[in-house]
C-alpha cells in the first residue's frame, strides 16, 4: 500500500528530509518511505525502492514529494501525518556554547574562565595523569578516583606543594569547599569551623552534626584516607592545616583520621602546637593523651569531637558537648530497656555498615558493653574477622571494603548486598541487635526509604526479637532530607539515633541489658 | 589560600552527578568529556614530553608550510602524462595500501571499471580476472601525489586536475567528479558508467583544459575560504564551492569551448553535480599537506586515508610509513530504501580534507547539514570546538563566521590525538558494500582509534 502526498514549492533542505523519513520509518506499520525534493535525481533513486508514484513521477523540482508504503491504507494516513508534524517540528534552539561539555581538559578551561577546581572520578589509572595536568593548569585538585599508585599520590602532591595547591585524595570522597558539597558531601550550614579530614565518612559525620547542632563549616578539606601513612607523611592533612589557621573565616579547627603512623603523628602534632586557634582532633582508636597546648582538645569519637568544635565555635563552656550526649543517652536507656525486654535470652549484634569510619567509632565504644567486637576492618588485629561472609559473636563490618564493592556500586548507592545481609542476619536465631548507618547528601542514594525498608519489614517478619537500630548521617537541607528519612525508619519500628556514637551506645546498651538474663 | 577568597568554579571530570551539589550551591562548573588515552604504555607520554620542545618547533615548522600553502589549479591533463610514477598496468586507489584480496566491493567494482574504460577488459568478468591476475599493479593514490573520492580509482588514461602549490611548487592531482548516481567512484562499472567516463575524456577535460589553459589558473585557496562563508565545509557540502568555481570557469568555457553545444554540456555538468568541487577541495588539501612532509620531529599528520578496509595516517616526521587500522562504518541517514546493513565501511581519499582543516573541522561552518551531525547547530559547533583540542593551530585563511571567524582547526597532532583520546571528526559519503550500487547515504564518524595509536607508539618510540 502506497501512498503519496505532493507539497508545491515547499523547500525542505535533503538533509532534514532525509532526518525526518528516518523518523518515519519508524512509525509502526511503515515499510518504507521516501521525502524528497521531487528533482529528477531524486526520481531516480526513489524509483529504485519502488515507491516512484505517477503523482510523484509529476512533481517538479521545487516539489516536496512524500510517498509512504505501509502494510494498511490507515497506517499509511498515519505516517503521511507524521510526516507533516515532522516537517512543521520547530528546530530545537541553537544554543551553541550554554552547558556545553568540553572536550577535554583544556578546552574546559577556556570554557570556564578562572576555574580553580577539577574533581576527577575517572578511573584510578587515568587519575594520575589527568590530575598532574590539572595542576599544571593552576587547578586545585580533589581525586575521587581510587587505586592510584601511592607514589603518584606522593609526586601529585609534592608537586601541588611547590605551586601553592590543594590535592585532596586520591580515594577522597567528600569535601566541602567555600560552602560547596564536592562528590560525597551533605549540605550544611557555613559557619567558622574548618575540618580537615583523612576519612570520607568522618568528615561527613562531624560537618552534618555540626551543622544539625546549629554551627557552621568554613572549609572541609579531605585527604584521602592514604595521607596519613607513612609513605605519604601527610603532606595534604598538613598543608590544609595551615591553611584553615590563615583562613580568616576559620576560628576553629578539627582533625579528623584513624590513628596516623607514629612518625606522621608526630609530625601533625608538631603542626597544631603552632596553630593559635583551638584545635579539636580525633584520631579514632589512638587518642592523643599528652596535652599538646592549651587550646587542644581531644575527642574519642566523632561525636564528641564535633560538639567539642560547635561549642568553642558558638563560645560556650565546653561542658555543653557532655550535656549534650547526656541528654541523648538518657532517651537512649530508656529505648534500651524496653528492646532488652523483648529479648528472651544473650544475643548477638551484627553491625553492617557502609561508611568504613563508623565501624572504626563502633569498635572504639561497643567493647565497653558487650566485651570482644570482630570486624573485617578491625582496629586491632586480634578481632579480625575470618570469614567476611560468616559472621559470629558480635561483629561489625565495612561494606566499603574493596572484598565487598569489587563489580558493584559502593553500598552508599547500591543497598541491595546490606539489604540481603540484613534479611539473613535477621533469619539467624542468635542475632537480635543489627546496628545500621545510613548516609545522607549528595552522591549517596537518592531514594534511600524505598531502597532499605522492604529488607527492614522482612527482617521484622523473620525475627520477632529483633531491634534496628540505625544513625542517619545528612541534614535537612540534604536532596534526601533528614526528618523525612528519620519519619520513614521509624514507622517501620527503626531506632534512629542522632550520631553513629549513639546508635552504638543504644545498641551496644541492649545487648548489655539482654545479658543479664 | 586563594582557594577559599575566589569564587569556586569547578572542573568536573568523570561522574557528571558530581554537579548537583555544585549546581545547587550555585556554583558554576563545567563537565568536561574524559577519553583514555589511545595508548597504554603511559612511559611513550614521557618521552614525548622529554622532547616536547623539539616537538613543538617541527611541528610549528610543519603546520606554517601547510598554511603557507598557495593551491591553485594551473592546468589538466592524461595520468600516465602527468601524475608520477604512472604506467600503464599501475591503477591508483584510495587509502593505504590493500591487496585485490582484501578489497572492498566498491573498490574492486572501480578497478574492473578503470580495467573496461581502458580498453583492457572487454566484460565485467575478464575484467575481474585481469584485476585478480597479479598483471595489475595497485598503489595509493596518496604515493603519487594524487587523491580520489571514494574508491579512488585513477587509471592511465584519465584525465585529471594539475593543482600547484604555488609556494612550495608541489603538485597534486586528481579526476574529475563524475556526478553522483551510478559512478566508478562507488564501484559501478555498467556500460553507461564507462559511457559517461569516455564523454568526461572527449568532452568535459579538452573543454575545461582549454578554459584553465586560457585563465592561465584558478585561486583555489580563495574559493574555498569564501566556500566556508557560504555554508559549505567542502567534503560533505560543495554547493558554494561548486558555484564558484562554475562562476570563474564558465566565462573562459564559452570563449574556448570548440562549439557552444559542448559550451553548454559541460556547463550543465558542473552545475548539475553539487560535488564537482569536492575533487578539487581535496586536490587542494594534498597539495598543501604534502609541503609539510618530512618534517624531522613533528607528530603532524599529513594523510588520513581509507580504503573501505583499511583507515590508514601518515605523519610528517615518519616518511611514507603507514599506520592503520579497521575502517568503520559511518552514522549515517541513508538515502530511501537503504540502511546501515547495506553500508561499506569507511572509504576514500577525501578525509583530506579534514586533515587539512576542513570537512569534519570546519562543520561549524556548514548549519545546513548539521543534521547530520546530531540535528542542532550547537552540536556542529561542538565538534569543530573538540578538534582544537588536538589539532597543532588555528588556520589564518580557513575560518567559521559563527565562531567570530576563527581560523578552523587545522593540522592533527598524534600525540594529542593519542593523550586525549579525542578522535579526529570526519563527515563523508557512505557507499553500497556491493559494487555498483553508489551512494546510499552520508554521515560522520569518528576515526578509529588504532591508526593513531599505532602512529603515536611508533613516532615515540623513535624519538631520539
Amino acid at each position: 500500500m502506497i501512498k503519496t502526498i505532493i507539497k508545491k514549492g515547499a523547500y525542505f533542505d535533503s538533509v532534514s528530509l532525509m532526518q525526518v523519513a528516518k523518523k518515519l520509518n519508524a512509525v509502526p506499520g511503515v515499510i518504507d518511505s521516501a521525502v524528497v525534493m521531487a528533482t529528477k535525481e531524486n526520481k531516480g533513486i526513489i524509483k529504485a525502492s519502488g515507491l516512484l508514484t505517477p503523482e510523484i513521477l509529476r512533481a517538479g523540482d521545487s516539489d516536496l514529494a512524500i510517498a509512504v508504503s505501509a502494510r494498511t491504507p490507515a497506517d499509511a494516513d498515519a505516517a503521511l501525518k507524521a510526516a507533516e508534524e515532522l516537517l512543521n517540528m520547530k528546530p530545537a534552539q541553537a544554543q551553541a556554547g550554554t552547558d556545553r561539555k568540553a572536550a577535554g581538559l583544556a578546552d574546559a578551561v577556556k570554557t570556564l574562565e578562572g576555574a580553580n577546581l577539577a574533581v576527577i572520578s575517572v578511573a584510578g589509572r587515568f587519575a594520575g595523569a589527568l590530575a598532574a595536568e590539572c595542576l599544571e593548569k593552576d587547578l586545585n585538585v580533589m581525586i575521587f578516583s581510587d587505586n592510584v599508585p601511592v607514589e603518584t599520590e606522593v609526586a601529585l602532591k609534592r608537586a601541588a606543594l611547590k605551586k601553592g595547591l590543594l590535592v585532596m585524595g586520591p580515594d577522597c570522597g567528600t569535601a566541602i569547599i567555600n560552602g560547596a558539597p564536592i562528590a560525597f558531601a551533605n549540605s550544611v550550614r557555613r559557619g567558622n569551623i574548618g575540618v580537615v579530614a583523612a576519612s570520607g565518612t568522618g568528615l561527613q559525620e562531624v560537618t552534618t552534626l555540626i551543622s544539625n547542632e546549629g554551627a557552621g563549616i568554613s572549609q572541609a578539606i579531605g585527604t584521602g584516607s592514604r595521607d596519613v601513612k607513612i609513605e605519604v607523611g601527610a603532606l595534604t592533612l598538613i598543608q590544609a592545616l595551615k591553611m584553615l589557621a590563615a583562613d580568616p573565616a576559620t576560628e576553629v579547627l578539627l582533625i579528623v583520621s584513624k590513628p596516623p603512623h607514629p612518625a606522621i603523628l608526630k609530625k601533625i602534632t608538631a603542626e597544631i602546637t603552632k596553630i593559635e586557634k583551638p584545635v579539636v582532633a580525633v584520631f579514632l582508636g589512638g587518642e592523643i593523651k599528652e596535652k599538646l597546648k592549651e587550646n587542644f582538645y581531644p575527642a574519642r569519637t566523632l561525636e564528641e569531637a564535633a560538639y567539642k568544635a560547635v561549642c568553642l565555635g558558638k563560645g560556650w563552656k565546653l561542658g555543653k558537648a557532655r550535656e549534650i550526649i547526656y541528654d541523648m543517652n538518657l532517651k537512649a536507656e530508656e529505648l534500651a530497656r524496653r528492646e532488652a525486654a523483648k529479648k528472651k535470652r544473650s544475643t548477638c549484634l551484627r553491625g553492617l555498615f557502609s561508611g568504613g569510619t563508623f565501624v572504626s567509632e563502633a569498635q572504639v565504644i561497643l567493647p565497653e558493653f558487650s566485651g570482644e567486637v570482630f570486624s573485617n576492618a578491625p582496629l586491632d588485629k586480634k578481632f579480625k574477622l575470618k570469614d567476611s561472609l560468616k559472621l559470629s559473636g558480635h561483629a561489625v563490618i565495612d561494606l566499603g571494603e574493596d572484598e565487598f564493592t569489587v563489580g558493584r556500586p559502593h553500598p552508599m548507592i547500591d543497598f541491595s548486598l546490606r539489604n540481603k545481609m540484613i534479611i539473613s542476619e535477621a533469619k539467624k536465631p542468635e542475632v537480635s541487635v543489627l546496628l545500621l548507618d545510613l548516609v545522607l547528601g549528595y552522591g549517596a542514594n537518592l531514594q534511600p526509604l524505598e531502597d532499605i525498608l522492604p529488607a527492614i519489614v522482612e527482617a521484622f517478619i523473620h525475627n520477632k526479637e529483633l531491634s534496628i537500630v540505625t544513625s542517619v548521617t545528612g541534614t535537612e537541607t540534604d536532596p534526601q532530607a533528614r526528618f523525612k528519612v528519620v519519619k520513614g525508619l521509624e514507622a517501620a519500628g527503626v531506632i534512629v539515633m542522632p550520631s553513629n556514637a549513639g546508635a552504638c551506645r543504644l545498641a551496644g546498651e541492649i545487648i548489655r541489658l539482654a545479658a543479664k538474663k | 589560600m586563594k582557594l577559599f577568597e575566589s569564587e569556586l568554579k569547578v572542573v568536573n571530570i568523570g561522574l557528571e552527578s558530581f554537579r548537583q551539589g555544585l549546581t545547587d550551591s550555585g556554583v558554576k562548573s563545567v563537565q568536561a568529556q574524559f577519553k583514555p588515552p589511545l595508548t597504554s604504555e603511559a612511559g611513550l607520554f614521557a618521552r614525548a614530553d622529554k622532547y616536547a620542545a623539539r616537538i613543538n618547533k617541527a611541528n610549528e615548522k610543519a603546520l606554517a608550510r601547510v598554511l603557507e600553502a598557495k593551491p591553485a589549479l594551473v592546468g589538466m591533463g592524461v595520468a600516465l602524462d602527468v601524475i608520477p610514477g604512472m604506467r600503464k598496468d599501475l591503477i591508483l586507489h584510495a587509502g593505504p595500501p590493500v591487496t585485490w584480496e582484501r578489497m572492498c566491493g566498491p573498490m574492486r567494482g572501480g578497478i574492473m571499471a578503470a580495467l573496461m574504460y581502458e580498453g583492457l577488459a572487454k566484460d565485467p568478468k575478464a575484467a575481474e580476472k585481469l584485476a585478480a591476475s597479479g598483471k595489475i599493479k595497485y598503489a595509493p593514490c596518496h604515493e603519487h601525489s594524487a587523491v580520489g573520492p571514494m574508491a579512488g580509482i585513477i587509471s592511465a588514461s584519465m584525465p585529471v586536475f594539475i593543482v600547484k602549490n604555488e609556494a612550495a611548487g608541489n603538485f597534486a592531482y586528481a579526476t574529475q567528479n563524475e556526478g553522483l548516481g551510478k559512478v566508478l567512484r562507488y564501484g559501478a562499472y555498467s556500460p553507461e558508467v564507462i559511457e559517461r567516463l569516455k564523454w568526461m575524456e572527449t568532452a568535459l577535460y579538452p573543454t575545461l583544459k582549454a578554459a584553465i589553459e586560457s585563465l592561465g589558473r584558478i585561486d583555489l585557496k580563495t574559493i574555498v575560504a569564501q566556500a566556508l562563508h557560504m555554508g559549505d565545509e567542502v567534503h560533505n557540502r560543495n554547493r558554494a564551492g561548486t558555484s564558484l568555481f562554475y562562476r570563474a570557469i564558465a566565462p573562459a568555457v564559452i570563449k574556448t569551448a570548440r562549439d557552444t553545444e559542448t559550451a553548454a554540456k559541460v556547463l550543465e555538468f558542473i552545475n548539475g553535480n553539487d560535488h564537482f568541487f569536492l575533487n578539487l577541495s581535496m586536490a587542494l588539501s594534498k597539495a598543501s599537506l604534502d609541503a609539510g612532509r618530512g618534517v624531522k620531529d613533528s607528530s603532524l599528520v599529513v594523510v588520513m586515508a581509507r580504503n573501505g578496509t583499511d583507515f590508514g595516517v601518515q605523519l610528517s616526521g615518519t616518511g611514507g610509513k603507514w599506520f592503520t587500522g579497521p575502517a568503520p562504518v559511518p552514522d549515517a541517514l541513508y538515502f530511501p530504501g537503504y540502511t546501515k546493513a547495506d553500508a561499506n565501511p569507511d572509504i576514500g581519499d577525501s578525509a583530506i580534507t579534514e586533515t587539512n582543516g576542513l570537512g569534519g573541522f570546519a562543520i561549524a561552518a556548514a548549519p545546513a547539514i548539521v543534521q547530520f551531525v546530531g540535528g542542532t547547530a550547537a552540536d556542529a559547533v561542538n565538534y569543530t570546538l573538540a578538534m582544537y583540542e588536538i589539532t597543532v593551530g588555528e588556520n589564518n585563511i580557513y575560518k567559521i563566521p559563527y565562531l567570530n571567524f576563527r581560523g578552523t582547526p587545522t593540522g592533527i597532532d598524534v600525540i594529542k590525538a593519542a593523550r586525549t583520546g579525542i578522535l579526529p571528526f570526519i563527515d563523508t559519503g557512505v557507499a553500497h558494500k556491493k559494487a555498483g550500487i553508489g551512494q546510499v547515504g552520508a554521515g560522520v564518524l569518528s576515526a578509529p582509534p588504532e591508526p593513531f595509536a599505532r602512529a603515536f607508539e611508533y613516532f615515540a618510540r623513535n624519538l631520539r
